[in-house]
């Protein structure tokens, strides 16, 4: 095995039991980053300096023996989580030169835990898009076939994850930007219920739908990233007093007296085969592991959901992104007069999808359009939840394909906004009910991964993580790992 | 619902996105796909259907009011792109 290529519980025990030290992993992590990242492009910074330092404090920590299960272990963050002294893009020209003077609190958590933090993940410019295409640097690749994208927008990350250039990584998730690329890439992603990760220093996007959460190579490392990640923050007025359990007491390698639903809806027409076939195949498995599956479950007004998400994102993001005036931080143009210089610096600042999706939350958000579009997706989105509500009244968890899809070729669909937003038609639901989803390995299409997507009702993580777990130990898709040195596409 | 040229231009002033006129074109051919696409909300019933802002309910979240060290004045005018005496530095607004 490489000096590298390890989950979290794996690198734990490794530098618990001294047989490496933190500074020879990060070293060697550093390397392999150097090497891989001419092939895929994942990061838009490596903190090198920054991992050495963090290296050196974790292996103090651990001769004490005062480690956490994160002590000494490399993270990859998303670049769109405020890290302090180092730039935070969203791969925008706009936050380009941006250095946050704060940590977000996700990433003050994981310094607590002994975070060694290697790099700031390449992603869609202010998380808007489903590709990695819209990032304004480069287009990160996909591991599995390099002409194909990774997905989106947490592509960066679920890449570092993929090729063992992190062995964790932190995304974020506003339509399926955490579950989306975990699929595309044969890694585990999960979005938590709104308000279970505080948002404090990620960078807005639709701060109705944004949620943090892990993205790793398997369910225990996902599990282990949430017991530090999870909990109330006082800096986030939408983070929830709930109390958080030890999310490793939920991985229970059997799914006995479990109540699943497959929604319907859900095996969308424009499907592939096989995705289709890799998620019949999944779910009789779930069957075989103890747990009773209801094929035939209906959720309606799913059909609803992506014109309503298209909506309402874009009318908050609009309201979010209403702060690049150039004045404060970010790029500035100089203008001919102060209206001049605001237009420029937004006009040059953003890329063609975030300014797309400016405009169509400002038209959906204008005088005459509000009720038709704004007010009439805001109801839609009760119904939506609510028929969540009513499922997880019968069922203990909902499983879905996380995608439609295997990974597209690049160029494929950037040029065309409605086939790019269809790649999240099974994703998007699930963050205009708030409830969490849970992205694992499920097979392949092709030799392209296939994600399987369980749902729960709010703070259900524990469920979702015991179906993961569970179908993970029975199957072991995640452990295969992409083969970039031999035999790239 | 297909969108005027006049229409983009009206909305890319008030969002003060200042637009190429390619970009005009572009936009308000795609904008009006995707419009059209929103048509099918109107097919849903939603008379006595309260609208949903955020999916948890929450409401007027407060907290003490404690003192506590707030960054330094120097660290937030650090990413300014002008400032000027510990300010930021505008543009005339009145000319």
């Amino acid at each position: 095995m490489n000096r590298y290529d390890l989950t979290i519980h794996q690198a734990h025990q490794l530098l618990k039991n001294r047989e490496v030290s933190s500074i020879e992993l990060t070293k060697a992590v550093l390397e392999h980053i150097a090497q891989v990242e001419k092939k895929v492009h994942a990061f838009v910074t490596v903190t090198e300096d920054e991992a050495l330092r963090q290296a050196a404090q974790a292996d103090e920590r651990i001769k004490s023996d005062d480690l956490t299960p994160l002590t000494g272990v490399h993270a990859l963050i998303k670049d769109n989580m405020c890290t302090r002294g180092i730039a935070t893009t969203c791969s925008s020209r706009m936050l380009e030169n941006f250095i946050p003077p704060y940590d977000a609190t996700v990433v003050e958590k994981l310094r607590y835990a002994g975070m060694v933090m290697v790099g700031k993940g390449n992603m869609d410019e202010f998380a808007m898009g489903s590709s990695n295409e819209h990032s304004a640097f480069f287009i990160t690749a996909n591991p599995w076939d390099l002409a194909r994208v990774p997905g989106g927008s947490s592509g960066g990350p679920a890449v570092g994850v993929a090729t063992s250039e992190a062995i964790y990584a932190l995304g974020s998730d506003t339509g399926g930007s955490i579950r989306q690329p975990a699929g595309f890439c044969n890694v585990v992603g999960l979005k938590p219920t709104y308000g279970r990760v505080s948002r404090y220093g990620l960078v807005a996007f639709a701060s109705s739908l944004d949620q943090i959460g892990p993205i790793t190579r398997d369910v225990t490392d996902s599990a282990l990233v949430m017991n530090v990640i999870a909990g109330y923050d006082p800096k986030d007025s939408t983070s929830v007093n709930y109390p958080v359990p030890d999310y490793m007491k939920s991985l229970i390698p059997d799914l006995n007296g479990l109540k699943l639903g497959v929604p319907k809806e859900y095996f969308v027409e424009g499907m592939q085969d096989g995705v289709r076939q890799a998620m019949r195949t999944a779910i009789a498995t779930l069957e075989e592991l103890g747990a009773t599956v209801d094929w035939e479950v209906s959720l309606p007004h799913t059909k609803y959901a992506l014109a309503a998400y298209y909506i309402i994102a874009p009318s908050e993001a609009m309201a979010n992104l209403a702060r690049y005036d150039g004045v404060k931080y970010g790029f500035s143009y100089e203008g001919k007069n102060m209206w001049d210089a605001m237009e420029k610096t937004r006009g040059y600042g953003f890329g063609p999808e975030v300014k797309r999706r400016i405009i169509l939350g400002t038209y959906a958000l204008s005088a005459g359009y509000y009720d038709a579009y704004y007010l009439k997706a805001q109801k839609v989105r009760t119904l939506i939840r609510r028929e969540f509500e009513e499922a997880f009244e019968r069922y203990d968890a909902l499983i879905t394909p996380t995608s439609p899809t295997v990974p597209f070729k690049i160029g494929e669909r950037v040029d065309d906004p409605l086939q790019m937003y269809l790649s999240d038609v099974c994703t998007l639901p699930i963050n205009i009910a708030g409830i969490p989803g849970l992205s694992v390995p499920a097979g392949f299409c092709d030799g392209l991964p296939v994600g399987m997507q369980i749902l729960g009702k709010p703070f259900s993580e524990e469920v979702l993580f015991r179906i993961g777990y569970a179908y993970e130990q029975a199957t072991g898709w995640g452990e295969r790992r992409p083969q970039l040195e031999k035999g790239v596409k | 619902m297909k969108l005027s040229r006049e229409e983009v231009v009206h909305i890319a002033t008030l969002c003060r996105l200042g637009l190429s006129e390619e970009e005009l074109e572009r936009f308000q051919e795609q904008l009006s796909n995707i419009l059209e696409n929103f048509d099918i909300l109107q097919q849903v019933d939603t008379s006595d259907v309260p609208p949903t802002a955020y999916p948890i309910p929450l409401e007027n979240v407060v907290r003490e009011d404690e003192v506590a060290p707030s960054s330094p004045q120097s660290d937030i005018l650090a990413n300014a792109p002008r400032q000027e005496e510990g300010y930021f530095r505008v543009r005339a607004v009145l000319e």
